[in-house]
């Protein structure tokens, strides 16, 4: 930062703005409009912001992101899926003065990973859990996840997600406020500049607040799949103000009583 | 391992409670586990000890499923501790999958199967079924486990020791296989030394990123097939080296005309089974694996040359028996006595076993 950049011409800009040294100087592999690489970008800047590098230690399991350690330029590792926040506990409570978090999809989190992620916040494992909700398994082309909407097409609810069939969408962030484990739940998104600011400020309120061992941080991001909701990128965000965020509503969930 | 003079006075202890014990001794960082019988008392030793000893750092958490603890397992070991769990055959099979993703992050780490009978929920009472699942991988893809098959309560507390010495030098998840009466039983042990197991620094551990190294990634994940390829003929290159960690223990081979193989709790009886034998003037010699993998596979075809007849003695339907034959390649005949379901063969049973294929042998050759 604050550099000074030297154009052909002879003029001198100054550098405000630079990729940080906790991103790769590797270009995303998603596609164009996906709210991961944002939400990466938010959770690399904290983490540079926070000077952290060195502590930080992130959980990516099975899901679109699980390349997420070609980008992020800290201790990773990968997990199987669903199980993000068993291995965070794993690393978590044999190096307790790190910064743990998980990085997971909603399929991930919210179904095959619900025994995991349920006992995690219950136990109010000091570790940050971010939990990307697109409404669809990304990875595996499109199909109905547990936060799929009531009548949203999916290439395994292709007539519409039928609530008599697969039950109602499952919102686990109000579920996982409702643990005492559990010290800063909130949900929020990505979908214009304000919002990005505001989960930026969620992420570096749940780093300190671990760095104060103060139990579970939850921080649901109700984002997009442009490919498997088969929108363009701005069609998507129609879909996240109009259908997505009536049901599951921007803001803090649970917040500490300070 | 070289074997150090023991100067502790010998205890009498469950084989369970001798392999906690040991646990704490070699300085485990974590253990992570779900309740199962008959295996508990590894946890209810842990939950019980490890708080009297303010000399220790070690992490016991009941997790809520052994799919929880064996990812557990995995992430600590990643982040470079000496970690360990340890279940029952339904729980083992639980874990799977995370055993497969250890193996190919090659990350070191302890898992005890205290095996009991199936298929199934099956029995609580002691079997060797899980043999084919513990040595020729169990998860999905192509990886092994370091096994080791202790035949007593001493061997429960020391092969601790052995498994994370060997898990540790490999990066390579390894496994301990007893059975129910082996975990319950209470026999005299010499316990291993209080700290006896140094660690080595593990650089490819996940600590945190600093300036001076690029970051370390934990991953099973290769997606590209020439990159999987390579990871998998790495992998096979390491299971060959560890070939040269092969155990295994003999009793009265060597003018033996009839080869018992059997390993864990049947060999304990076919040792009885020689004793007997030779009172009656049958030269009966035994040959029981220490590590089912790697397996003694050159030894048993060595002895295969002296023999009239193998009998192998198992508490299944016939798992390590297929390995002795792969050893033997039709050299002698390899018979098999099996017991099932947590029952168990008595030596009596096997001698008449022995027995009758002498008889049977001598009619052919007749
Ligand atoms: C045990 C197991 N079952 C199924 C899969 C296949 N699988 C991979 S990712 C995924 C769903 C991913 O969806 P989500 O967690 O919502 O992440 P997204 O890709 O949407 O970000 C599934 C079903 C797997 N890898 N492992
Ligand atoms: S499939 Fe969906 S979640 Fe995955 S990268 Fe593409 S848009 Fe993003
Ligand atoms: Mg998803």
């Amino acid at each position: 930062m604050n550099e000074k950049l030297l154009l052909d011409d002879g003029t001198e800009l100054e550098q405000v703005f630079c990729r940080p040294d906790t991103l790769t100087d590797v270009p995303y592999h998603y596609c164009p409009g996906c709210g991961h690489s944002v939400v990466h970008n938010v959770l690399m800047e904290v983490v540079d912001e926070l000077d952290i590098q060195d502590k930080t230690i992130g959980v990516a399991p099975v899901g679109c992101s699980v390349f997420a350690y070609h980008y992020m330029n800290i201790d990773m590792q990968e997990a199987a899926h669903g199980r993000a926040c068993a291995v965070a506990t794993g690393i978590k409570r044999v190096l307790p003065d790190k910064l743990v978090f998980t990085y997971q999809g909603d399929g991930d989190l919210a179904a095959i990973g619900t025994a995991e992620t349920i006992h995690t916040v219950n136990r109010g494992e000091n570790i940050l859990i971010v939990f990307i909700n697109n409404g669809i398994y990304g990875m595996t082309g499109g199909q109905m996840a547990p936060t799929t909407l009531p009548g949203m097409v999916t290439s395994t609810s292709p007539y519409g997600r039928d609530i008599h069939m697969s039950g109602y969408p499952l919102k686990i962030t109000e579920l996982a406020a409702q643990l005492p484990g559990a010290y800063y739940v909130t949900r929020q998104s990505v979908h214009n500049p304000n919002a990005v600011r505001k989960l930026k400020k969620a992420v570096t309120k749940a780093f300190e607040y671990q760095m104060q061992n103060k139990g579970t941080c939850f921080i649901e991001v109700v984002s997009n799949c442009p490919s498997g909701w088969k929108m363009t990128p701005v069609e998507t965000i129609k879909y996240l103000e109009e259908v997505m965020f009536p049901y599951y509503p921007l803001g803090d969930v649970k917040v500490p009583k300070e | 391992m070289e074997k150090e003079i023991r100067k502790e006075e010998p205890r009498l202890m469950k084989g369970n409670e001798a392999l906690a014990e040991a646990a704490i001794r070699a300085d485990i960082d974590a253990y992570f586990g779900y309740p199962i019988t008959p295996q508990s008392e590894v946890i209810e030793y842990l939950m019980r000890e490890v708080p009297n000893r303010k000399d220790k750092k070690i992490v016991v958490l009941q997790a809520e499923s052994e799919v929880a603890s064996i990812n557990m397992v995995y992430g600590a070991a990643g982040a470079g501790a000496r970690v360990m769990t340890s279940s029952s055959s339904p729980g083992i099979s639980l874990m799977q999958e995370g055993i497969s993703y250890i193996a190919s992050a090659q990350l070191p780490c302890l898992i005890v199967n205290v095996v009991r009978g199936g298929p199934g929920l099956g029995t609580i009472q002691p079997s060797q079924g899980d043999y084919f699942q513990a040595t020729k991988g169990g998860g999905h893809g192509d990886y092994h486990l370091i096994v080791l098959a202790p035949a007593s309560v001493q061997e429960m507390a020391d092969f601790v020791f052995d498994a994370f010495h060997l898990a540790e030098k490999y990066r390579n998840p390894a496994m301990i296989l007893a059975d129910g009466a082996l975990g319950q039983m209470m026999e005299k042990v010499v316990l291993p030394p209080d700290g006896g197991l140094s660690k080595q620094p593990k650089p490819w551990a996940t600590t945190g990123k600093t300036k001076d190294r690029n970051h370390n990634i934990i991953t099973s994940l290769f997606i590209q097939p020439e990159e999987m390829e390579k990871v998998n003929l790495e992998l096979q290159k390491k299971y060959e080296a560890m070939q040269s960690e092969v155990r295994w223990e003999e009793f009265q081979t060597d003018d033996a005309e009839i080869l018992l193989v059997a390993f864990g709790l049947s060999a304990r009886i076919c040792q009885k089974v020689v004793d007997l034998g030779r009172e009656k003037g049958i030269k009966i010699g035994l040959l029981r694996p220490i590590t089912l993998y790697p397996f003694p596979y050159k030894r048993i075809d060595e002895l295969a040359d002296k023999v009239e007849f193998i009998l192998d003695v198992e508490m299944n339907a016939g798992q390590m028996v297929e390995d002795v034959r792969l050893a033997v390649e039709g050299k002698v005949p390899v018979y098999f006595k099996g017991r099932m379901g947590g029952m168990i063969a008595t030596p009596e049973e096997i001698l008449q076993e022995i027995e009758a294929i002498h008889e049977k042998q001598n009619v052919l050759h007749d």
